[in-house]
């Protein structure tokens, strides 16, 4: 295991196990409309991080617990008068604000929220390492086998419900694996950053795929080059690890955008 | 035996009951359609067969391993998400290239396999979910408005296919319907529907029925219907009252 004694190795397999598991799950965060979700169960978390601090569990646990929580409260609350993106407001919010209190209110504790806000890939584990890559290999299998029937119930729920497939379900599905990706990643590109982890390779994927199996790994793709140049470039220029990887992610986006453009007008 | 059987259904949209007491049975091979004015709660009953509503009262019971293929009345493709027609024709289940390549031939879209599912026209569009629909081998074929978006020709091809495939696969067709002369023409059985079931039977005698009358007008037996597109002008202040009801 001398290989991984190299916090740079570690760093490096890290970011691409998040970023596997992200751009497949991405792709259904896009698909749906969804992307105010990701955002909120990332916010959600810090007040999970609160409550594993106060109770002395492990981070991984406390974000966990949150993030589905607030995903099966958004299912039982969604189609009751409140919109979608109403109901993640209320949500997202109330929990980064009770979440910030929460912390604020722990004795004797001093936590660099800094950390969880932009995470530290730097300082990944074995320990890390192993949970991250546990978690991205639960996500893409669990993917990869409700694929068809989640791909249905996007489409329409209706189509779902004539073949046999509870749209319901699915939906739960996808917030399990989205609660999984958020507490795996955390430590890696942090809270405001997962989001955008989510969504920018897949929608960088969106215009050179003509079916959804191609853009989740055409999003993956980008994700793994933006896991693994951004950790290069931030340790080239000392620059902070999880932004320089979005940023990369974000050159991406600008580059298959452009180059559709170009494309489009030649067509 | 019946395909499915729905026994004194009931179905609430907040407090607004869509549909009370309705009860319905689907033979194998018979063309059943569901008429009725807009918001006579003739998408939800359909939605309700597939299992998309939740039931206030009643019960619905299904034949074991019932395949039901559904075409609902509009579909929304988010342009985020790409997925041609061939993609589209495998989902949920796995189909056989070949079986893709002829159901989308006799769907009249044998062009159009490799086109992204949101650039298809809406009579395009009609024609995959039909051949998608096909393609699981239904014994209960269930269509929504199916020719919307579909010309004259069109759709009258539209119903020789369902009338062939009838004959094929034996499978039974539920539908909604604005083509009243269609309707006429094509269907076994007629159920005129307003919330609750008004009428039922075989089309000439629906056709007769006073509860039919007042909501489609007088004049609208057979192929006068033709040239109606909007009937719901002409029903007048639907006052009839079920004593059944």
């Amino acid at each position: 295991m001398d290989f991984l004694d190299s916090f740079l190795i570690r760093a490096a397999l890290a970011g691409l196990g998040v970023a596997l598991a992200a751009a497949p799950l991405g792709c259904f965060v896009v698909w749906r409309r969804m992307a105010y979700f990701g955002e909120a169960t990332a916010h959600a978390s810090i007040l999970g991080i609160a409550l594993a601090l106060s109770f002395s569990t492990s981070i991984f646990a406390g974000v966990l617990v949150v993030a589905l929580l607030m995903g099966w409260t958004v299912s039982v609350l969604s189609g009751r008068g409140y919109a979608m993106d109403t109901l993640l407001g209320v949500i997202a919010h109330s929990a980064l604000a009770i979440g910030l209190v929460a912390v604020s209110l722990l004795q004797g504790v001093r936590i660099d929220l800094n950390a969880y806000l932009f995470g530290d890939i730097l300082a990944v584990s074995r320990l890390d390492l192993a949970i991250i890559w546990g978690g991205a290999v639960l996500v893409i299998a669990l993917l990869g086998w409700r694929w068809n029937a989640l791909l249905t119930a996007t489409l329409n729920p209706d189509l779902a419900y004539a073949a046999g497939i509870d749209p319901r379900r699915e939906q739960m599905v996808l917030t399990i694996a989205l609660a999984l990706v958020v507490a795996v990643a955390i430590k890696v590109v942090g809270v405001l950053l997962i989001a955008a982890l989510l969504i920018i390779p897949a929608a960088a994927a969106r215009p050179f795929a003509n079916t959804p199996e191609r853009m989740a790994t055409l999003a993956a793709g980008i994700g793994a080059f933006s896991a693994i140049s951004g950790l290069q470039l931030a340790f080239l220029y000392d620059t902070p690890t999880g932004p320089t990887i979005v940023c990369l992610a974000a050159a991406c986006f600008a580059l298959t955008s452009i180059l559709s453009l170009v494309r489009g007008s030649n067509a | 035996m019946s395909l499915i059987r729905a026994k004194g259904l009931s179905v609430r949209h907040g407090k607004t009951t869509v549909l009370q007491n309705v009860t319905l049975d689907i033979a194998a091979g018979e063309i059943v359609t569901i008429v009725g004015p807009n918001g006579s709660g003739k998408s939800t009953l359909l939605r309700a067969l597939i299992g998309a509503v939740d039931i206030h009262q009643g019960d619905i019971s299904r034949k074991d391993g019932l395949r039901i293929g559904y075409v609902p009345q509009k579909l929304h493709i988010d342009p985020t998400l790409p997925i041609t027609v061939e993609r589209f024709l495998s989902l949920p289940c796995k189909v056989d290239p070949e079986a893709a390549k002829s159901a989308l031939e006799q769907a009249g879209a044998s062009t159009l396999m490799q086109r992204q599912m949101s650039d298809l026209s809406g009579g395009q569009f009609q024609r995959v979910l039909l051949a998608r629909a096909l393609l699981g081998k239904p014994q209960l074929l269930i269509l929504d408005e199916a020719t919307q978006g579909l010309d004259q020709p069109g759709s009258a091809a539209f119903y020789r296919q369902i009338e062939e495939l009838r004959m094929s696969l034996g499978c039974a067709v539920l539908m909604v319907s604005h083509e009243l002369h269609v309707v006429m023409a094509a269907s076994d059985r007629v159920i005129c529907l307003n919330g609750h079931v008004c009428c039922e039977g075989a089309p000439e005698v629906v056709a007769s029925a006073p509860e039919y009358r007042a909501l489609f007008g007088s004049g609208t037996q057979g192929a006068l219907a033709l040239y109606r597109h909007d009937h719901d002008h002409h029903h007048h202040a639907h006052d009839h009252k079920h004593e059944d009801a």
